[in-house]
Parts: C-alpha cells; structure tokens; sequence
C-alpha cells in the first residue's frame, strides 16, 4: 500500500477532531457555571481594559495602529535573531542585507510617525 | 565558523525590480517629509520615472538568460517581455491615475477611513485634493508583477503575489465617488484574494511533499523521475492552479470581478485588468511550462475545460449587462478565456501568441477605461448604459474612439484584437487543440453582440436630456487614450514587429 504513511496523519486527523466535539460538547454540560464580569469583557492580557470603550464593544482605532506597528518590529525581531548567532558566517553581506532590511522597516516607521500615527491624542 | 557559500546574485538582471521598490520606498518616504502641496507632483515623476527607468534596464538585459539568486528567480525571454509589458502599460495606467483635470482633486478619495456620508466625508468629496500614497502603492504592486513574472520557485512567485496583491486590495477602496461601492470592491477583493493565496500556499506544500522542493525545475524532474503517489502531485498542481486562475480571472473563479472592475476607481480598474492580468498569465504560462510539462496530457482537458467556461460565462453574462465597466469586466473575463486557448496549446507558439495577446488586449482595455472616465455628469462618471445613448451625437469623436476599441473587442479585422485571437486560436490548432477553437469562435460571436449593442446605442439612439457631457480630458488621459487606440490599431495593421519579438521570447530557461 502505497498510502500507509499517511494512515497515521489520517488517524490524527480524526482524533482531533473528535476531542475537538468531545470538549466543546461535554463543557456545558458538566461545567461549573458562575457569573463574573470579567468574564464577559474584552479579552486583554488579563488587564483591566484602558481605557473602558464608550458604550461597550468598541474601541478606538489607535489601538489597532499601536498593535500593527508592534507585529512590524515583532517581526523584525525574528529576522534580526538568527542573524546575530550566525553573523560571522554571513560576514559583510550579511550585514549589508540586513542593513538593508532594518532600513526597509524605518522607512514604514517614519512614514507612521510624520504622519501622526504615534500621537495618542 | 566558516564562510557560507552565498549563491550569486545577477544584480544587472534584477535590476527592474529593484528600481521599483526602491522608487515605491522612496514614494513612502515622499509621503512623509514633503509638503502636502508638493506630494502630487513629485510623486507622479517619481513613479513614471522609476517605471520609465526600470523599461531602461529590461531594454538593456534584453539578451539575459539567467536563473540567478540561488535558482529563485528565472530571467529569460518570457520574463523580460512580461516585464517591459508590464511596465508599459503600467506607465500608461500611471497617466490615467496622475489625472487630476477631470474633477477636482482627482479620481482618489482624500482620507478613506472617513465614515461614509459623515459630514466630513461629504466635504471631502467636495474638491479635497486627493491621496497621493496612491502612487507608491501602484510601484509596490507594479514590482510585485515584476517578481511575479519572473519567480523561479513558488515561494517567491507567493511573495510576489502578496507584493501584488495587497497595494490592489488597498488602491479598490479609494474611489472618490460611490465611497460605499468602493469598499465593498476592496473589501470582497480581499477576502476572495485572501482564499485564492491560501489555494496558492497549500498546493505549494503539497507539491513540497510531492518533490521534495518548491524550485520548478526540481518539479520538473519529481514529475518524470518521481515514485511519490501521484495524488499529491494532481491535489497540489490543481490547488495551485485555482490561485493563479483566480488572479488572471478565468470561471469559474470569476465571481470577484464585475465588483470590483465596478466599484473600484477607473484608473484602477484600468491597471488591474491590464496589468494584473499580464502578470497573471505569465506565472501561470511559467509554472505550466516549466514545472508541470510531463503531465500536460492530464491537465490540458482540465485547464482546456476552464477555458471554453470561462469564455461562455464572460459572452453570455457580458449580453446581459447594464453598466458599461460590469460589460468590460465580463470582456476581460472571456478574454481571459481566449488567453488560456492560447495556454493550453502547450507549444512554443502558444507561448508567444499568449504574450502578444496579452500586450494587445492590455493597451486596448486600457484605453476604453480611459473613455469610461471621460463620460460623466454631476455625480461622477455615467456608467449606466442607458446614459451612454446618443453619445455619438454630442461628442462623435469620442464616440468613434470607443466604436473602434469595441471593435478590436470584438476581433474586427486591422484592429489588434482580430490578429491576436487569430495567433491564439493557430497556437491551439498547432497544439491539437480544436475544440477550444470551436467554442473561441462561436463565443466570439456571442460576445459581438453587447460590444455591437453599445455602439448602435451611442451613433442610433437620440440624445436624452440626461445624456451625460463628455468632460474635456486632461494631457494625461488623452495620451494614455491615444497611445491605447494607436498601439490598437498598430498591432492590427502591422503585427510583424511585435510577432517576432513574441517568438524570439517564448522560449522559458531551465
């Protein structure tokens, strides 16, 4: 049989799936159910959300530039790592290229700040 | 630690693609330091420079043929002759997007995020001159196309395709006029466009697991040599093909066009259906004719199929049509239809009839949106079109400018139109592919007819009294119009020229 390899990942497929119905199935059946606000509020890292939406639900659209411009260093970051522990083997060009990149990525930053993105208010 | 071994880098052969993003960079950069009275100006230099000078470049690389940057991007004929199409009817489209003359402040909104119908937002549409980030993302997207074309392994050709696609999502949305028609255009863009690259990325990770690697030429030799099971070649071959068919929009993975051809600005509609679909095809011929050569007698009924659909539905729905860019959208979707005829031949002059179709159909479509912007009345451009009759009484010039780009349309003979469905349907006979000559002749005739309707509307009918006035267009728009119908009507007088530069194109490096 040419597709044995796969008769695990098949099989995996269908576990998940089933512990996927089973939990979400199971849970209010046999779970507790105690009232707290928290729990209906807006998932922020466990903070109290600041500061509180107006009329509940929406927040200001500042907050979705702030995050935008933390994946973009984020992201960064994930380049400049592996980089930095193999830099004596990619010597100059290396260095060149990501010269280059951290430039591509301040050309966005700047454009953000000249144009009022970072100011609050 | 020792030295890596750095693979070599053409720099020459990159060149155009480089330029541009460096140019969109700098456009971004503009966007950030210059004064907001000076960004226009400058930024449309910078734009058509940098596009002007990347031409330079392929110009000058016209005899590379490289796979260079570690096998991940294939400079050859194909590539530099999408990549000077490209270019030059993106610097076209760069015109009709510069003009500014036709209404105050431009085709663009100023601030997109305005809530529509706001207060603010009703000023804005006022005169508010409009944004000019415009530029920059029309760069990005037009280097995106570049690396599309030329993309050696699928990886890269998905970067492209994102680089490509998301300046388009964004450019859909920024209509001055119909604000909530526009963003229901970028909006549904996106979320088909975001489906059609998830297509894209799991045929690409089957097709890994099938060859052991994403090179095309690394394909090529898994599908002559490899023992893997066939079916994660088919399932990844077909995976992939549904996000490429997507972008060149061909049925039935048509659907996102006539919204977003309607409600995204005319210029930009223009670009996307010249540019895009330039770029689209030419991916497309690459990774059939390069990576999945040993199985063209499996896929060619498929991809033969989703031809003769695609041109059914463009003819048939485009009959039915009430709005003049909806009737173009379903053109460029049964053209696209004619284009795959001509990829399905699986031969050299499929190959290079496919290219000369594609710059043919592309300075054509160009130009009959550059007439659609010119035809307006107070709320913005008429594109109904019932408001199009007795055109040819108020304004005959005009009139007989679109009569001519709807013949080339339509395939009339002497236009550009009639000797690149006649190359297409050659290739394709050549290639033992009669049946899709057959239905390419009978849908030719279909679609005749709402090419013919629209111009019997504009010279029979009777001025109405809301018959729209045909704004005086500015130098940009009518160069861009003149250089559309004049390249037309070249290419169906004199072909030769641009025939042989097809042929010594087509053929792919391996």
């Amino acid at each position: 049989m040419t597709l044995s390899p796969y008769v695990p990942i098949v099989g995996l497929l269908i576990l998940g799936a089933l512990f996927a119905l089973f939990s979400v199935s199971i849970a209010p059946i046999v779970g507790p159910k105690r009232y707290n606000r928290a729990k209906l509020e807006a998932y922020e890292c466990g903070i109290e959300p600041a500061p509180q939406p107006v009329g509940g639900g929406r927040f200001p659209v500042k907050f979705y530039l702030t995050a935008m411009l933390f994946i973009i260093f984020d992201i960064e970051i994930i380049f400049l790592y592996p980089w930095a522990v193999s830099f004596d083997a990619l010597g100059l060009f290396g260095f060149v290229e990501m010269v280059l990149f951290i430039v591509t990525v301040f050309i966005a930053y700047t454009y953000v700040w000249r144009r009022g993105g970072l100011n609050w208010d | 630690m020792e030295d890596l071994n750095l693979p070599p880098i053409d720099y020459a052969a990159l060149s155009p693609i480089l330029i541009l993003f460096g140019v969109a960079c700098l456009g971004v950069l503009v966007e950030a330091f210059a004064p907001r009275r000076a960004r226009h100006p400058v930024q449309l230099v910078l734009a058509i420079g940098g596009s002007v000078a990347a031409l330079v470049m392929v110009v000058l690389e016209r005899n590379t043929r490289v796979v260079t940057i570690g096998d991940a991007v294939a400079i050859d004929g194909p590539s530099l002759f999408l990549q000077g199409a490209i270019l030059l009817l993106g610097i076209v489209s760069l015109l009709l997007i510069g003009e500014r003359s036709l209404e105050a402040g431009g085709p663009f909104v100023a601030q997109a995020a305005l809530t529509v119908g706001s207060e603010k937002d009703n000023r804005q549409a006022q005169g508010a001159p409009g944004n000019t980030e415009i530029y920059p993302l029309a760069v990005f997207a037009l280097s995106g196309m570049l690396l599309f074309v030329a993309a050696n392994d699928l990886l890269t050709m998905f970067i492209a395709l994102e680089v490509l696609s998301l300046p388009l999502y964004l450019l859909c949305a920024l209509a001055r006029r119909k604000r909530l028609l526009s963003q229901e255009a970028a909006l549904k863009y996106f979320l088909l466009g975001s489906y059609a690259s998830a297509f894209f990325l799991f045929g690409v990770a089957l097709l890994y697991g099938y060859a052991g690697g994403v090179n095309l030429q690394q394909i090529n030799e898994a599908v002559a040599a490899s023992q893997n099971s066939d079916i994660l070649l088919y399932a990844g071959l077909a995976l992939l093909a549904i996000g490429l068919l997507f972008k060149v929009a061909a049925a039935p993975f048509h659907v996102w066009t006539p919204d977003v051809y309607q409600g995204a600005p005319t210029p930009v509609t223009a670009f996307m259906a010249a540019c895009t679909k330039v770029a689209g095809f030419g991916a497309l011929l690459r990774v059939l004719y390069v990576a999945f050569e040993g199985v063209q007698w499996d896929y060619q009924p498929v991809i033969g199929t989703i031809a003769v659909l695609t041109m059914i539905v463009g003819s048939v729905l485009a009959v039915t049509q009430q709005d003049i860019k909806r009737l173009l959208a379903y053109s460029s979707i049964a053209n696209a239809g004619y284009l795959l005829v001509g990829v399905v031949a699986q031969n050299r002059e499929g190959v290079s009839s496919t290219l000369f179709y594609l710059v043919a159909y592309g300075f054509t479509v160009l130009a009959a949106f550059g007439v659609v912007s010119l035809v307006r009345d107070a709320d913005g451009e008429a594109t109904h079109l019932s408001r199009w009759a007795g055109l040819g009484r108020r304004s005959p010039l005009l009139a007989a400018i679109f009569t001519f780009l709807m013949l080339a349309f339509a395939g009339i003979p002497l236009t550009s139109g009639f000797i690149s469905k006649f190359v297409v349907f050659g290739a394709a006979i050549d290639g033992g592919q009669s049946w899709l000559v057959v239905a390419g002749v009978v849908t030719s005739m279909i679609i005749a007819f709402p090419y013919l309707r629209v111009i019997v509307m504009m010279w029979l009918s009777e001025p109405a009294e809301t018959t729209p006035t045909v704004s005086v267009p500015g130098w940009m728009t009518s160069a861009a119009v003149f250089i559309g119908v004049l390249a037309t009507l070249a290419l169906g007088v004199v072909p030769s020229p641009l025939l042989d530069l097809t042929n010594d194109a087509s053929l792919f490096v391996r």
